[in-house]
């Protein structure tokens, strides 16, 4: 018998899980180490964010989905990965550290034939002086940093509602900051829930973000068909932004959040501040420093993972300007080029590169969004891998054969943009491929007759049904592969 | 001036209150009151409900 270990829980985590324990049934072990007891819906804590959900209501136990799909689980930590083995040890294996009260702080190994790193990020709040939860500014990037922006929020609308006017500032707290689209979304809730409070006259309400323009997401944008124009997303952003009273601050690097001020860097060089009552900004993500050692204990981690800390897999990593990016630089199968037996899916993987157009500051700052691998793609590449390894598993074939390139791959999303069954709203997007291939689509880099964007109640009730439809399929409740990643 | 389309919470209307000239929110488009409703009109977005929903399942099936 053979064991896949899976590192990390979250959604690609899950879905590799389940599928792969799906294919191999008793005949082979699938073993998750996760250091959460709870599984969480992350694009619904923005819900939490805003109070109108709580964290129960985005979070369920692992242990009981595990126990009854057969998945072996470890509540811990990774600290380090031995793909040869070591001295004593002839099989590859992982070294954890658990995190459950009754086991804190103990560490052991587990051996394993095929590995799938899917550990998600580090929320790197150290990357910028007082941002963070622990400091100045609010997050929503974990149930609880949502529930703890919800507080703040209140505190605020308290203030407003005995007359004060506030300034609420929300966005990203880094020049390297990705997930743009969480942030917008929370922007919006916080709009409409100022609204549903009667307290919107009394909140100045600002964007800052890393994005050259708005509606660039980390995805260079896109363009649609609409209104018998072809228009960059930058436009109906903007329009939006209009529309809800809503100020913006684009191409900055926040440098330090104070107890009131953010101070930030300009892609022109300027530093300026901007002072505020409230402020959730997203932090920079980065590998979960995840160390690699040979048979003989050497480090080798520069070999397995990039600089960010994320794991180096079967991309074109070779550096080059933004010009002379190609689809084909972008993985497909998530294989790492020197153990072929380990895989990295969702944030674990390191792109080979930006989407959006890389941008310095003349004093050398980067500042433009890292690219989302989030979401849909992210489960997409772990069922993809998922069935390639139980191929490998069981015989079927020697090499991965399914491919999920985010240059030939679509995505829909969902951003939410007021939560009311009656009268909320959600931006629901469609593109292909993920990643622009100006090969194919010289003009826009995408296919216009997939890439689609548009607002309105539906796309709420859309949002809606996949916060049920993802927690049921997450709990591999019946019939939950008819739930598409 | 207050926005309140059918049950929607009171809102200051920017188009109205905050858009100055050569302010940046002086350029972008802004939908009209048409628009806005349809954004929640229930028949139209049952309709749209279901066409988002084929444009979603024609993303997935191109994996």
């Amino acid at each position: 018998m053979a064991r896949l270990l899976i590192l990390g829980g979250g959604i690609a985590g899950q879905t590799a899980a389940l599928h792969a324990k799906k294919r191999l049934g008793g005949s082979h072990e699938v073993a998750v180490v996760t250091p959460n007891s709870l599984w969480n819906w992350i694009p619904s804590n923005i819900w939490v964010g805003v109070g109108l959900m709580k964290p129960e209501q985005v979070t369920f136990p692992l242990a009981p989905v595990y126990r009854k799909t057969g998945i072996s689980h470890y509540q811990a930590k990774a600290i380090s990965l031995h793909p040869e083995g070591s001295a004593g040890q002839p099989k590859p294996f992982v070294t954890i550290e658990h995190t459950s009260p009754e086991k804190k702080g103990r560490q052991e190994i587990v051996t394993y034939d095929y590995l799938i790193n899917s550990t998600g990020p580090k929320l790197n709040f150290d990357a910028t002086p007082g941002l963070g939860p622990l400091h100045h500014s609010q997050s929503v990037c974990t149930y609880d940093h949502a529930a703890h922006a919800a507080t703040a929020l209140d505190e605020a609308v308290a203030r407003m509602q005995r007359g004060e006017k506030q300034t609420l500032v929300i966005g990203t707290g880094h020049g390297t900051c990705t997930c743009q689209g969480a942030a917008f979304e929370y922007l919006f809730n916080v709009e409409f829930e100022l609204r549903r409070r009667k307290v919107r006259d009394k909140a100045n309400l600002v964007w800052i973000s890393n994005e050259q323009e708005l509606g660039d997401f980390g995805i260079g944008g896109m363009h649609i068909k609409r209104g018998g124009y072809i228009t960059h997303s930058r436009i109906f952003t903007e329009s939006l932004y209009t529309e809800r009273g809503v100020k913006w601050i684009t191409r900055a690097h926040v440098k330090e959040v104070g107890p009131n001020t953010i101070l930030y860097e300009t892609l022109d060089g300027e530093e300026k501040t901007v002072s505020f009552d409230f402020a959730m900004l997203l932090p920079p993500f980065a590998g979960v420093g995840l160390k690699a050692f040979d048979k003989q204990g050497a480090d080798i981690t520069a070999t397995m993972f990039a600089k960010s800390g994320f794991m180096l897999v079967d991309g074109n990593y070779e550096p080059k300007p933004y010009d002379q990016w190609l689809p084909s630089d972008w993985p497909s199968t998530y294989q790492s080029p020197i153990y072929k037996n380990i895989f990295a899916v969702g944030i674990a993987f390191a792109p080979p590169h930006a989407i959006s157009k890389p941008m310095t500051s003349p004093k050398g700052t980067p500042i433009f969004p890292a690219p989302p691998r989030t979401g849909m793609p992210s489960g997409v590449m772990a069922r993809q891998v998922a069935f390639n390894i139980t191929d490998m598993m069981q015989g079927r074939s020697e090499v991965p054969t399914r491919q999920a390139s985010l240059a030939r791959m679509g995505a829909a999303c969902i951003a939410s943009a007021g939560n009311s069954f009656w009268n909320g709203t959600a931006v629901a997007m469609t593109m292909y491929p993920i990643v622009p291939d100006f090969q194919t689509y010289p003009e826009t880099g995408r296919a216009l007759r997939y890439t689609t964007g548009e607002i309105g109640l539906a796309g709420h009730w859309i949002k809606h049904l996949l916060h049920f439809g993802f927690i049921y399929k997450a709990r591999a409740n019946p019939f939950w592969r008819v739930v598409p990643e | 001036m207050t926005f309140a389309a059918k049950g929607e919470p009171a809102m200051i209307e920017p188009s109205k209150t905050e858009r100055r000239p050569y302010e940046q929110s002086f350029y972008p488009p802004v939908p009209t009151p048409f628009t806005k409703r349809m954004r929640t009109n229930l028949l139209w977005q049952f309709f749209r409900f279901v066409v988002l929903n084929i444009k979603m399942l024609r993303m997935v099936r191109k994996h």
